[in-house]
């Protein structure tokens, strides 16, 4: 009896409990908000008005609709597979998992988000087997939120790609770059965390009008370096614990030559003193550790408004390419000197605490044991400085008072609209793919190994897309002809353009 | 009702090509044999990938030109401008460069043609580790390919030219390969009445009268060497964005050489596949041949000891022996060097300045072998110029490097 009640009494408050559960799920899903899909990449950061806004780190721009289409990667899914699919003008949007791929990207205007969801990132594993993780040809492309580590090349690499955004990514131990954008203009890198990269985790390598801002670079050999480039700013980055924290160079024997307008501000250098584990013979392999900004043959260079502190060897060097440490054969068509650096407000102190090599013995003539803030050494000339009393300097003696006192006009350097591709009508697309390659067998009224072209015209008189027909598969209509191979590897347009050609001939 | 379509087509081509028959005259690249006792008449079109302008000059064209570079150095990815051409030469200056490229009368004994070290079937090079010059001399370096030399701006090995004009003067007068002085070669030109007629088609504003000069030859022949353009290669197909036009394997082979490991894109860059620098790679020469101290000895610097122009990689796959001495036969052994670890191959006695790209990837064979298929990806010669049946001296040509191989 008692034990009946007692299971009666077990089972109400089974009852109850279950019926609770079943509310509180039920409340939960009533009223609890919908979660909501990660918004949409802003695809505008290129285009910044600098007329609207003077707050450098705000991207003001003029919107435009998202009209591609959106194609999801999930875990056990490729990213490769989703940019084979991919049109211009797609995003693809990577969810949480890890993905061990190399994503490369020979189309423009290709979108990459990772969706972040609480706190899981979407990771890119190279195990230290894969070379690079993203490697792109294409213009527009973006990439934001991936988790890259353990590669051996690149985290991210541009070859050629203008218009790019590479932000928000955490990249550790890629290999040789973090981020490496090269030949491509009007880029933007921000917002990005890198370490563990065995030279410089940002790369700005034979670029032209770059922004790199708010990016945390630490525990890499270099942490940005601007090379070969021009109209570079470099602004409100945190640089710490590598062996060189900010870099403008030109390096020789490079294909394109020159250094020039880099603005290195607002940026927080400190405690650049990591051990130099460069890979032996690569250029940063000379870097000394304990410097904060290095400035090696890079001309129009302005340093303002950084805090540059605890660097061991010296906060700011400027040397030529002769003394700059760096083993590479000489390049007769690459200027060797640092000229017109200037140097306006920096907050600098307690660096030089320790000097190494060469520097060492330099300030021990000086009969110091300390480095300098600021050591210039080399050639170059046109450099000038503001309130130089206030630093600790070596080698500044030819050094004349700075013209201008703030850069504050300059918000960005990059372009204020993308860069378009080539102007080419359909004529000229046309004749270019006429001559260079139609021309091969056919020319205009004699037999080569096709046709003539007089004859195509007539056969094809106001049918341009006959032609296209006939090139994307041809039938042998002639004994005394061979048979033409298919020319479907053209484009659409390179198509129609040089069928209209051959008819207007 | 097809067939009768056809038909009608077929009689309709046959009449239109009764009225257009091709004439020896206006031919491209019209044989000289055909007409050699007649009116001689040099080309009056310009060769494949070249478009005749108003000015009777024939003007590069190519799908690249729909692309930009960055500073217009020609450098850079997939759909990216080629580095400044050398165009604008005549139909005829061309056609008459290619007589005198493929003629012996050129060297000290009429013996040895640029064709002969510059053989059009072995990709413009010679087959050889090191070229044989006339009476069997022996060159120091390989002979490289001439695809695409409109495009350089550094000739030679060691980069000491800078155009092809000054580069002829090199094998035209050394003892050891045309062996031919000035003098000679202006006399034997001058000597020979087809020439004379020739010269007075590709330079039509010299007086009859006068005598050739070195600048016409000189520019005639680099005139045809500025017309070999090799840009409709597989890869090419790729890059301009047909992407079926490599295979899985050649695509992995492309990111491998693009990637920061192997890093071959870095000094071979597209599209041209050479950033024309000067580079330390620290190759081995083959077993006999000293230590070759390179661009040292043009540029009288020691830090490029040992250091080499980076070649363009176009036709690669058809002019092995490779590196500036030949001491590699095959592609893949080509490609294995750069992953046998930084200066392996340097003797003990030399202190060189490798390139900071020479470094330890350890590259697999796997990937050694994707690279080599795509290395092949950048092969095409369809517009391998015709070789004269007979030369304006009348030397029966001989020019084949491969027939004494």
């Amino acid at each position: 009896m008692a034990k009946t009640k007692a299971t009666s009494v077990l089972r109400k408050i089974l009852t109850i409990i279950i019926a609770l559960i079943i509310g509180v799920f039920a409340g939960y899903k009533i009223f609890s908000p919908k979660a909501k899909e990660a918004p949409l990449p802003n695809s505008n950061a290129l285009y910044r008005s600098t007329a609207k806004t003077n707050d450098s780190a705000s991207v003001s721009n003029d919107y435009t609709e998202f009209k591609g289409e959106i194609i999801v990667v999930k875990d056990g899914e490729s990213i490769v597979e989703a940019v084979k699919k991919a049109s211009p003008g797609d995003l693809i949007r990577v969810y949480p998992g890890v993905y061990s791929e190399t994503v490369y990207i020979d189309k423009d205007n290709i979108s990459f988000q990772g969706i972040i969801q609480e706190g899981e990132w979407p990771i890119l594993d190279g195990k230290k087997q894969l070379n690079d993780a993203f490697l792109y040809s294409g213009n527009g492309i973006q990439i934001e939120n991936f988790k890259i580590i353990n590669y051996k090349g690149n985290g991210i690499m541009g070859q050629a790609g203008n218009n790019f955004v590479i932000r928000n990514n955490w990249v550790i131990d890629t290999g040789v770059y973090g981020i490496f954008p090269q030949y491509g203009t009007n880029g933007l890198i921000e917002h990005n965390i890198l370490t563990g990269i065995e030279d410089a985790a940002i790369y700005v390598g034979m670029c032209d009008n770059i922004d790199v801002k708010h990016n945390k670079v630490y525990g890499n050999v270099a942490g940005i370096e601007i090379e070969n480039s021009r109209h570079a700013l470099v602004e409100n980055n945190y640089a710490y614990n590598n062996t060189g924290g900010i870099l403008a160079f030109v390096t020789p024997g490079l294909p394109i030559k020159t250094t020039y307008d880099v603005i290195i501000r607002n940026n927080f250098i400190i405690e650049n003193n990591h051990e130099n584990f460069g890979a032996p013979g690569s250029i940063v392999a000379g870097i000394p550790p304990g410097t904060g900004i290095l400035i090696m043959a890079a001309d129009d260079v302005i340093i303002e408004n950084n805090i540059i502190s605890g660097n061991n060897n010296a906060g700011i060097i400027i040397t030529d390419f002769e003394n700059g440490g760096a083993k590479a054969s000489n390049d007769p068509e690459s200027e060797p000197n640092p000229d017109r650096i200037t140097i306006l407000d920096n907050f600098m102190i307690d660096n030089g605490n320790a000097p190494v090599g060469e520097l060492k013995a330099l300030m021990l003539t000086q009969l110091s044991s300390k480095g300098p803030d600021i050591l210039a050494i080399g050639g170059g000339a046109g450099s000038t400085i503001r309130d130089k009393n206030r630093y600790r300097t070596f080698g500044l003696g030819s050094y004349g008072e700075a013209i201008k006192d703030n850069t504050r006009e300059v918000f960005t350097l990059m372009l204020d609209k993308p860069v378009e591709p080539k102007d080419i009508s359909e004529k000229e697309l046309g004749e270019l793919t006429y001559y260079g390659i139609c021309a091969g067998c056919h020319a205009f009224d004699i037999r080569l190994i096709g046709i003539p072209t007089n004859v195509i015209q007539m056969i094809y008189k106001d049918n341009p897309q006959g032609i296209i027909d006939y090139i994307n598969n041809p039938k042998n209509l002639r004994d005394d002809y061979p048979e033409m191979p298919p020319q479907n590897y053209l484009s659409d347009e390179a198509k129609m353009a040089v069928a209209k050609y051959i008819l207007t001939l | 009702m097809k067939k009768f379509i056809i038909t009608i087509l077929l009689s309709l081509s046959v009449v239109v090509f009764y009225f257009f028959r091709p004439t020896s005259t206006s031919f491209h690249q019209s044989d000289y044999s055909e007409i050699a006792d007649r009116s001689i008449e040099l080309c009056k079109t310009c060769p494949p990938g070249f478009q005749l302008n108003e000015f009777n000059e024939c003007i590069s064209k190519n799908l690249y030109l729909q692309y930009k570079s960055l500073e217009n150095k020609g450098v850079g990815g997939l759909k990216t401008a080629l580095p400044k051409v050398r165009d604008g030469f005549s139909p005829q200056q061309i056609d008459l460069g290619r007589y005198l490229f493929f003629d012996p009368v050129l060297s000290g004994d009429h013996t040895v043609s640029c064709a002969s070290c510059h053989d059009p079937e072995l990709g413009f090079s010679d087959g050889r580790p090191t070229s044989i010059g006339i009476q069997n001399n022996s060159v120091s370096r390989s002979s490289p390919s001439l695809w695409n030399v409109a495009y350089l701006n550094k000739l030679f090995w060691d980069g000491r030219a800078s155009n092809l004009e000054e580069q002829m003067e090199g094998p035209l007068y050394a003892n050891n390969e045309m062996g031919t002085t000035k003098e000679k070669l202006l006399l034997t030109i001058n000597s020979i009445e087809n020439y004379k007629l020739l010269f007075s088609q590709a330079f039509p504003n010299r007086q009859a009268s006068d005598s050739i000069t070195l600048h016409e030859i000189y520019t005639s022949i680099a005139a045809f060497e500025c017309s070999l353009i090799s840009l409709n290669s597989r890869y090419d197909q790729y890059a301009h964005g047909y992407h079926k036009a490599l295979n899985a394997k050649e695509i992995e082979g492309l990111n491998v050489f693009r990637s920061f490991v192997a890093r071959c894109s870095e000094c071979h860059t597209p599209p041209l596949f050479t950033n024309q620098q000067i580079a330390v790679i620290g190759t081995p020469e083959p077993s006999g041949l000293p230590f070759d101290a390179g661009a040292e000895i043009p540029f009288d610097d020691k830090s490029r000891r040992g250091g080499f122009k980076v070649p363009s990689l176009r036709n690669i796959e058809r002019t092995s022996p490779y590196m500036h001495s030949g001491g590699f036969k095959t592609l893949r052994e080509t490609v294995a060097f750069y992953t046998e670890g930084r200066g392996h191959a340097v003797p003990e006695n030399e202190a060189l300045i490798l390139h900071w790209h020479i470094w330890e990837p350890e590259l697999s064979d796997y990937e050694l072998d994707r690279l080599v298929d795509f290395l092949k990806t950048l092969t095409d010669e369809t517009f391998k110029p015709k070789i004269p049946s007979e030369l304006p001296s009348g030397i029966i040509l001989t020019h084949n490097a491969s027939q004494t191989l």
